[in-house]
């Protein structure tokens, strides 16, 4: 099934781009979506431990079962203020 | 008519804020006793660095969403307050406001201990980043990992807007 990602900040650029279609297992997780996208873009990594993240603009755990069409962000540490 | 939360590219203007807060509908006029608002600025220097400019990026869906969640939590703790809070996105120039708070209420230390807590949590669990820009480079402050559910953390602002 196919979701939407989103990427804020240090982790947009990094990945260079702010928005983008990925295809998951039935069953994915938002854990597995970020370790899939840590796989395509080992910069990622250190922020294994740091990220938020949110699915359909609430926030969510990682935990959390995928559905077709959800659209999910990844958020860096806040800095708000 | 003045939004109590807000997050965009336009200018801070605080009167707006304490505006909103003590002349909204369904109030009785001139229940509030005490006004306490607060602007956060862009401040020149930084960790030893001689700032030049922010930008500051929000998801804004999810940052309104935090602010309701911040507003319904100062409710709860302290019922007779009523909150605005207004954050700015984009680039923003030395000592302009990046964030503006207003909270009325009929006593004022109510007023002063939500204004507080409101800020603290915005830094806690709003989903905005400040990219710095200083003499010899840039780099994204990255203060606190979200987490609207963490008590830990929210109890610690509330200890901080007590003290």
């Amino acid at each position: 099934m196919r979701v939407t990602v989103r990427l804020f900040a240090r982790l947009r650029e990094i990945a260079g781009t702010a928005e983008m279609a990925r295809d998951v297992a039935a069953g994915a997780t938002i854990g597995g979506l970020w370790r899939d996208l840590v796989r395509d873009c080992p910069a990622l990594e250190p922020y294994e431990r740091s990220i938020s993240s949110a699915v359909n603009e609430d926030y969510a755990r990682m935990d959390t079962e995928l559905r077709e069409g959800d659209d999910v962000a990844f958020l860096p540490p806040v800095s708000g203020g | 008519m003045t939004p109590l939360l807000a997050i965009g590219p336009g200018t801070l203007a605080v009167d707006r804020l304490v505006a909103a807060v003590t002349e909204a509908d369904g109030d009785t006029p001139g229940s509030n006793g005490a006004v306490v608002t607060f602007l956060g600025l862009v401040r020149n220097h930084n960790v030893g660095r001689r700032v030049q400019f922010l930008e500051y990026e929000a998801y804004d869906p999810l940052a309104l969403k935090a602010f309701e969640r911040i507003s319904g939590e100062v409710q709860t703790r302290w019922p007779g307050v009523r909150l605005a809070l207004h954050h700015r996105t984009g680039r923003l120039e030395i000592g302009e406001a990046s964030v503006a708070i207003a909270a009325a209420s009929p006593h004022r230390a109510d007023a002063y201990a939500a204004c507080r807590y409101t800020i603290e949590r915005v830094k806690q669990i709003a989903p905005v980043w400040k990219r710095e820009f200083f003499d010899g480079g840039d780099v994204w402050i990255e203060g606190a990992v979200a987490d609207p559910s963490d008590e830990t953390a929210r109890a610690e602002a509330e200890r901080t807007a007590c003290a």
